[in-house]
């Protein structure tokens, strides 16, 4: 089902000039990924009325035409809520007056409670605060929470964490993702961060001196070899595990994914939950006989299903987990002494490092 | 009695004009204040150079102008006539005209100052919100500028009580009618009544002397309010 349909040209400063012909899903999270200077927030001023695109181009939401055809539709029409990098509070209000700001100007659809917001967000206690007063991811969350309650029908969110440091950031994308998940609200989440995206997104549109190079499933995208996901230094592939048994001795959780087992730092999350396990290409090894007397924990067997062509030193490579995939970067001279080839059944082995620092970030 | 009857007129005058002329200024100013510091065409320098011509204007050259403008024999002065049945050169109605021109600066200048801080990225927020272009200004800029507009009202006023060279062009001298008390004053030093004129001054002096005052602790407070 589409949510966004875009035909866009807009021209910004000197020679730029952002230009997409795209549609983009009516629920979930969908990352607009890029480096700064791609056209990212650009786009999103454009989805909420900020900044008129060129003459000719067209934006729909749904069954609303929000631009084309010689009309506009103001940016308070739109009903889209906007979490910027800079919060953006009313400082002349406390944290309560800014949220019934919203609240009282939600004319259509059904906004959560103020109670419930607040709650959600753990702000109740800051709720007679002046905005000076709180800490960066304080004002996030007000922001996050005021959003929420103009009861909008696409939520767009600027880096919202950007700007706070890592503690912060992961609780701020800790409750991002609980909120989107509860209220099912499709929602534009605008980053540079592949953690932040791998973390919060289902779908990507990868974005590049304004133009959209790539765009499909995050699980997708992240395990293919020919996007600019893949090839940059911090490229991962996405598995979706289920929690399994808490091993409290060694401070261990197991995460079940495709029949095998990974065994990770402790989580909080209860057995049987859904989690996402991010795990970095650099950080994964093949072999050809199952290692006996190693010290890495997590070796799963896999097929080798791509490899990247190339000159470089070091080549990518696609492994098959039953029906998800891994992404390893090895050396091209491993290549050719294992003289790896498409259909090997492998072993991989995944560096603890890896996994015990993506699962104790969480921990925060 | 401290002041005679004519003195008394004269007093009750001046704060009339000065009050009328405040809020004429405050209902044209403000938006003309928002349009200046929210425009991107190129009209602006053109408009706000226009309203600053009063800051270095001798004000006799505006009066003298106004006086030309407001004569019955002129457009202006004919269409008056028919509907008003009154004349308009030497009325009430010809001194608040030229003192709004004459303080328009005083009241724009801030305003547009204070207007121009306010951050876009606040309006942006607000209209995200559901909030229309006047509801915007009245929920989110009326109130993170209401000190200007305190002195933006305190100065229109203050500089109207002060003038002189327009009042005295296109005003002439009419007592309860166009005399205020800086044309009193000039009228007793004239006929050389020296102690009615220190009594008007010393007045004037003191009311623009608290009157600062007041506007500068003002000011003050809200630069610590802005610091904490």
């Amino acid at each position: 089902m589409t949510g966004l349909h875009l035909e866009l040209a807009c021209s910004g400063e000197g020679d730029f000039k952002l230009e997409l012909n795209t549609q983009l899903p009516d629920r979930g999270v969908t990352a607009i990924y890029g480096p700064s200077g791609s056209g990212k927030s650009t786009l999103l001023d454009c989805i909420a009325g900020f900044r008129q695109p060129d003459v000719g181009s067209k934006l729909r939401f749904r069954e609303e035409a929000w631009f084309g055809h010689g009309r506009a539709t103001p940016p308070w029409l739109r009903n889209v809520g906007y979490v910027f990098q800079d919060a953006r509070l009313f400082p002349h209000l406390t944290v309560e007056q800014n949220l019934e700001y919203a609240a009282k100007r939600a004319t259509r659809g059904t906004a959560p409670s103020l109670d419930d917001v607040m709650h959600w967000l753990d702000i109740t206690r800051l709720k007679c605060h002046a905005p000076a007063s709180l800490s960066g991811g304080e004002r996030q969350r007000v922001a996050i929470g005021r959003a929420l309650l103009s009861a909008p029908q696409l939520l767009l969110l600027d880096e919202p964490v950007a700007n706070l440091d890592r503690r912060a950031r992961q609780q701020c994308l800790g409750y991002l993702q609980a909120l989107v998940a509860e209220l099912a609200l499709p929602t534009l989440y605008v980053s540079h961060d592949i953690e932040e995206v791998s973390q919060l997104a289902d779908y990507v549109l990868l974005l590049d001196e304004g133009r959209a190079t790539d765009q499909g499933s995050l699980l997708e995208l992240c395990s293919q070899l020919d996007n600019r996901l893949s090839q940059q230094e911090q490229a991962a592939a996405i598995l979706l595990c289920t929690v399994g048994r808490q091993d409290a001795e060694f401070g261990l959780t197991e995460l079940l994914v495709e029949e095998q087992t990974l065994q990770v730092a402790q989580q909080r999350q209860n057995e049987g939950q859904q989690r996402r396990l991010r795990v970095p290409a650099r950080d994964v090894s093949v072999c050809r006989e199952r290692p006996a007397d190693t010290s890495i924990l997590n070796i799963l067997p896999v097929e080798l299903v791509e490899i990247e062509p190339g000159a470089d030193t070091r080549v990518m490579i696609r492994l098959a987990l039953g029906s998800q995939y891994l992404l390893a970067r090895i050396t091209r001279k491993s290549v050719s002494q294992l003289q790896l080839k498409v259909g090997d059944r492998l072993y991989a082995q995944i560096k603890s490092a890896a996994l015990m620092r993506s699962a104790h970030e969480d921990e925060d | 009695m401290l002041l005679s009857s004519a003195e008394l007129d004269a007093l009750w005058l001046t704060v009339a004009l000065a009050t009328v002329t405040t809020i004429i200024l405050l209902l044209l100013g403000t938006p003309l204040a928002w349009w200046l510091a929210r425009t991107r065409n190129k009209w602006p320098a053109l408009i706000e150079a226009a309203v600053a011509m009063p800051l270095i204007l001798p004000p006799t050259v505006l009066g003298f102008y106004l006086l030309l403008m407001f004569a019955p024999d002129t457009a202006l002065g004919r269409a008056w006539q028919q509907f008003t049945g009154t004349q308009l050169a030497f009325s009430f109605s010809a001194l608040v005209i030229g003192s709004v021109i004459y303080s328009l600066p005083f009241v724009v200048q801030p305003l547009q100052g204070a207007f121009q801080r306010v951050p876009d990225g606040l309006l942006q927020a607000a209209a995200s919100l559901g909030a229309k272009p006047l509801d915007q200004f009245v929920s989110v800029v009326l109130p993170m500028t209401r000190s200007s507009f305190v002195t933006a009202a305190s100065l229109g006023f203050a500089h109207t009580v002060g003038e002189f060279g327009v009042v005295l062009m296109i005003g002439g001298n009419i007592p309860g009618e166009t005399q205020v008390l800086s044309i009193a004053l000039y009228d007793y030093v004239e006929s050389l009544q020296f102690e009615e004129a220190h009594r008007l001054a010393a007045g004037l002096v003191v009311f623009s002397a608290l009157l600062l005052i007041w506007l500068y602790r003002n000011d003050r407070r809200e630069s610590w309010r802005m610091r904490a």
